[in-house]
């Protein structure tokens, strides 16, 4: 072993696990205020606006060419006669309040307790930095070596590629969504999967470790984002079908939600490249499978789930070019998918015997 | 791959035809075949038996599978009687072989064939024709803009567009000028060919690893065999403890290449608490020679890190203990001397031992009991291992005498000793108690009938010698795949059109828009960078026309020039519909003549 185990390292990791665990649940918190008061502050602003008799123009305008601001114009032919982009048009021209965010996910106004929010994740996301880091050097290798560490690092990938999307693109209205889901991933890491800092199995031992797994987690953390960008999209499709046939506006607080077609064109694009991330893993673990165990392709339990997995955002990504089956049933695929990956990490790993049993437990 | 757009297919005429026929209520079995056909490639079909592989890959990892392990199958059966058989009948316990998930895939695969064959030849013709006509209202597309060369730069219409064309063509598009003399010179672009190219790719390579992986299936072959310290594998049939020979192999393919186990190694962590005593490296030293006549050489053989040799590859799979012993028969001779491999049962190296004596007279001897690298006893009189290291290691044996059964040739699991037919000699309880051993010590065994001694203890290896003749070219095909993956995914196919004219004071008016095949979020930038394009080109002001009103006023003044007086009420039209944001102006409306230009989807 090239290493030694260092168990104070290990020590100092858990502490900044436990810290970055208390700081995300304060961003949790700020998020969620951040839905609830921008939600009021738009009603209210709503009502003044029914009141002047006014109707609200959509904010920002696309600045070059002849771009058209709204809806963009780069999905599939067949979305203008789906019923989630005419409800979006509906709803979009016709009060202009009801959709605050445009297809850029451009927010006119400025969002103080958003703000709070994602300097808190920033900040928890450093901790949470050191808490891997510390681990890493705790254990003398890389941190992914069993489900604890999988986990911790896993959910510092989510919130930081979350961050980081941020710079690009205003998706603040998943913070709620993303920080509970890192939230969740770090209490089951130290509830149900917590192990001390130890050395590899020596099936473990190998380059490929570096390379398969890391590929793993960080599609795992892209197809996180987009579960929750799909299952937003499902909330605000119905919630648009609502407002578009003339109901009440119950969910309000989806306001600060961009439209339906555009979560669903963003996920797409999302998933395509932890598409690419998902194959890479696939191939990865076949080549290292090989190496390990003699056969590229065994049908070993991990192995069938990763390529279910494989398969059913496959059928996403075709699913996003067939008629009839774009936006909510390509949405439910999402979820679909995320839930067996889910399940591929959580029940095939612990219950299922197979050859990836290296969950250190 | 980011589409399976049958746009080209459904241009195809044999398809459209099917299509068509379909509708009929009187088919034919021509005309029905036909209509199977299309159905069966048909995109919905695809996306219908993708998912239907997943879920029916699911049952492969509930139940045991009996290429992976028959022996837990056999157990499956045994412990579950209500449905166990029925299981087994459905092919549950070898889905990966099974008549439905066979059928799956091949229909899949078909299914693909069927798509991948048309669009590829009709994505061969499209590479080499021209762009498609200039649409008559390019305003109409999803990207639009206008320019206005004054007439003191003096760049006439036909000027302008064969500028416009150079530029487009250094970009990467392949363009063709129309009318380049005519009082409305236009042109067509395209490029990102090779997004089609990669999707085609992708699909293919997908047919290439499944015939990759068939012929590993074919002519490769694969076997176990342990190898006790000092032990050596002869690569030949009788070679092994276990053979599973591909459907097309001769045993002709071994080579005759030989491995010795020196010495096998293995770490311990010492070091963490939680993992205390757990293996953290296994080295096997080992000799091998590539035939009989070659030199030796000293190889080292880890976990991850197999040896290769003689078109094969050789990996540690598992390891273990062989304690040594000599068992004297009642007539005082060495009726068996040598290691015994004892199987792994449980904790720390707690292992099993059978011992088969069939040279033994006058009965033949049979032992059956554990192996304990570090023996410990608890309260209650169990005894367990403390630690995977020989810091105590305890051979405690029953014994028995009679006949073994071994001389009828009916084959015996060695790790099994059948003691229905045989006499206990040694147990707990019997008065002669059972047999206890430590390294050198030697057991008189009661009525005469011999002894056991205990030398020592040698380490044995487990080892799986693979051929597989199917795996470099299912690499490359794998790799073929993504790369075609990500060009179907990051290659964007964009068409451009650009018309010019002159208006009535001169001016040189410029309109272009843009349109994408399949998804492109990046169509605006494009839009962008092409205009830019053109006003350096032609060193135009940044933010010349720009906007609907001047929009509208460059499509008026052109519209005046082209004498179509109806037209300037569509470009404002269409300008307005823009700033509405309006998703009317989505690209499958656009009249082009060269047929639908935006993505059509196949039903």
């Amino acid at each position: 072993m090239p290493f030694g185990i260092n168990e104070t390292m290990g020590q100092y990791s858990e502490l900044f696990m436990l810290l970055a665990a208390g700081t995300y649940t304060v961003a949790f918190i700020a998020f969620a205020w951040d839905l609830a008061k921008s939600s009021k502050a738009l009603r209210a602003v709503d009502l003044k606006a029914a009141q002047a008799g006014v109707a609200a123009k959509v904010p920002a305008v696309a600045g070059v060419g002849a771009g058209a601001p709204g809806a963009r114009l780069d999905g599939p032919a067949d979305r203008a006669e789906r019923p989630s982009s005419s409800a979006a048009k509906a709803a979009g021209a016709g009060t202009g309040g009801v959709m605050t965010a445009d297809g850029d996910m451009k927010y006119a106004e400025r969002r103080v307790p958003a703000r709070v929010a994602v300097a808190l994740t920033t900040l928890a996301v450093l901790i949470h930095g050191a808490g891997v880091v510390t681990r890493a050097l705790g254990a003398g290798r890389v941190p992914w070596g069993n489900m604890y560490e999988f986990l911790t690092t896993g959910a510092f990938l989510v919130a930081a590629v979350f961050l980081l999307s941020l710079i690009r693109r205003d998706l603040r209205f998943l913070g709620t969504f993303v920080v509970g889901l890192v939230i969740i991933m770090l209490v089951a890491a130290s509830v149900a999967f917590w192990t001390p800092v130890g050395h590899l199995v020596p099936a473990l031992q190998s380059y490929w470790l570096v390379i398969h797994v890391s590929i793993a987690v960080l599609s795992s953390a892209l197809f996180t984002l987009t579960f929750a960008m799909s299952a937003l999209q499902l909330v605000q499709s119905y919630r648009q079908k609502t407002v578009a046939a003339g109901g009440a506006d119950k969910l309000g607080f989806m306001r600060l939600v961009p439209s339906a077609l555009s979560l669903e064109n963003l996920s797409y694009r999302i998933n395509a490249i932890a598409f690419i991330g998902w194959t890479f893993t696939l191939m990865f673990g076949a080549i290292w499978a090989e190496k390990a165990w003699g056969r590229f392709w065994g049908w070993d339990t991990k192995e069938v789930w990763t390529f279910v997995i494989w398969v059913v955002y496959a059928g996403y990504l075709h699913a996003r070019a067939t008629r009839g089956w774009t936006g909510t049933r390509a949405a439910w695929l999402s979820i679909v998918g995320y839930l067996c990956v889910i399940f591929n990490f959580t029940i095939v790993n612990t219950f299922f015997n197979g050859l990836h049993s290296y969950s250190g437990l | 791959m980011s589409e399976r757009v049958n746009v080209t297919k459904k241009q195809t005429a044999p398809v459209a035809e099917a299509k068509a026929q379909a509708a009929l209520p009187a088919l034919g079995p021509k005309g029905m075949l036909r209509w199977a056909w299309t159905q069966l490639t048909s995109m919905r079909t695809a996306l219908f038996l993708l998912l239907l592989l997943a879920v029916a890959a699911v049952p492969g990892s509930l139940f045991p599978q009996r290429p992976a392990n028959p022996a837990n199958v056999t157990q499956y059966i045994k412990d579950h009687p209500d449905y166990g058989k029925l299981l087994d009948s459905l092919q549950l316990y070898d889905v990966y072989s099974s008549v439905w998930f066979s059928a799956i895939y091949l229909l899949l695969f078909i299914s693909l064939i069927g798509c991948v064959v048309p669009r590829a030849i009709a994505h061969f013709k499209a590479m080499r024709s021209q762009p498609p006509r200039t649409p008559q209202r390019l305003s109409r597309l999803p990207e639009y803009g206008t320019l206005v060369i004054p007439s003191s730069a003096g760049i006439p219409a036909s000027d302008a567009i064969n500028n416009a064309a150079g530029l487009l063509r250094k970009r990467g598009y392949r363009v063709e000028v129309r009318d380049a003399d005519g009082a409305l010179p236009s042109l067509g672009a395209e490029r990102g060919f090779m997004k089609e190219v990669g999707n085609l790719v992708f699909h293919t390579s997908l047919i290439g690893v499944l015939v990759s992986v068939a012929a590993g299936g074919l002519f490769g072959y694969s076997g176990q065999r342990i190898l006790v310290e000092g032990d050596t594998f002869v690569n030949t049939l009788v070679g092994y403890d276990q053979f599973n020979p591909g459907t097309n192999f001769q045993s002709s393919q071994l080579q005759p290449y030989s491995l010795q186990l020196n010495k096998f190694n293995i770490t311990f962590d010492r070091e963490s608490k939680g993992k205390f005593g757990q293996p953290i490296d296994f080295a096997a030293t080992v000799t091998t020679k590539e035939n009989p006549d070659a030199p030796p050489k000293q190889e080292i053989l880890k976990v991850n890190d197999p040896v290769s040799l003689g078109g094969t590859s050789i990996y540690l799979t598992g390891n273990g203990y062989a304690p040594v012993v000599t068992i004297r028969d009642g007539a005082g001779n060495v009726a068996m001397q040598g290691p015994v491999v004892a199987k792994l049962q449980g904790e720390n190296y707690y292992s099993s031992v059978v011992i088969k004596v069939p040279d033994a007279r006058p009965d033949q001897l049979g032992f059956v009991g554990f192996f304990l690298p570090t023996a410990f006893v608890t309260d209650k009189n169990v005894s367990f291992s403390a630690d995977p290291e020989l810091f105590n290691p305890q051979l405690t044996l029953n014994s028995y005498y009679g006949n073994l059964g071994l001389d009828t040739g009916a084959p015996q699991n060695v790790f099994e000793l059948d003691v229905k037919n045989l006499t206990p000699l040694n147990a707990r309880n019997l008065a002669a108690g059972g047999i206890t051993l430590a390294p050198g010590s030697t057991y008189t065994l009661p009525d005469g009938k011999g002894s056991i001694s205990f030398d020592g203890v040698k380490r044995y290896i487990g080892v799986d010698i693979h051929h597989n003749p199917g795996q470099v070219s299912a690499l490359v095909f794998a790799l073929l795949a993504v790369a075609g993956l990500i060009l179907s995914l990051y290659v964007n196919r964009r068409r451009v059109w650009v018309r010019t004219g002159t208006a009535a004071d001169g001016r040189t008016m410029v309109e272009y828009g843009l349109l994408a095949r399949g998804e492109d979020h990046r169509l605006a930038g494009e839009a962008a960078a092409v205009r830019n394009l053109f006003s350096t080109e032609w060193q135009l002001p940044d933010g010349d026309a720009e906007g609907p009103a001047a929009e509208g006023q460059v499509a008026e003044a052109t519209a005046g020039s082209q004498q179509t007086p109806s037209r300037t009420g569509d470009n404002v039209a269409g300008s307005v519909d823009k700033a509405a944001g309006s998703a009317e102006n989505a690209e499958g409306s656009i009249p082009t003549p060269a047929g639908p230009t935006g993505p059509e989807k196949d039903q």
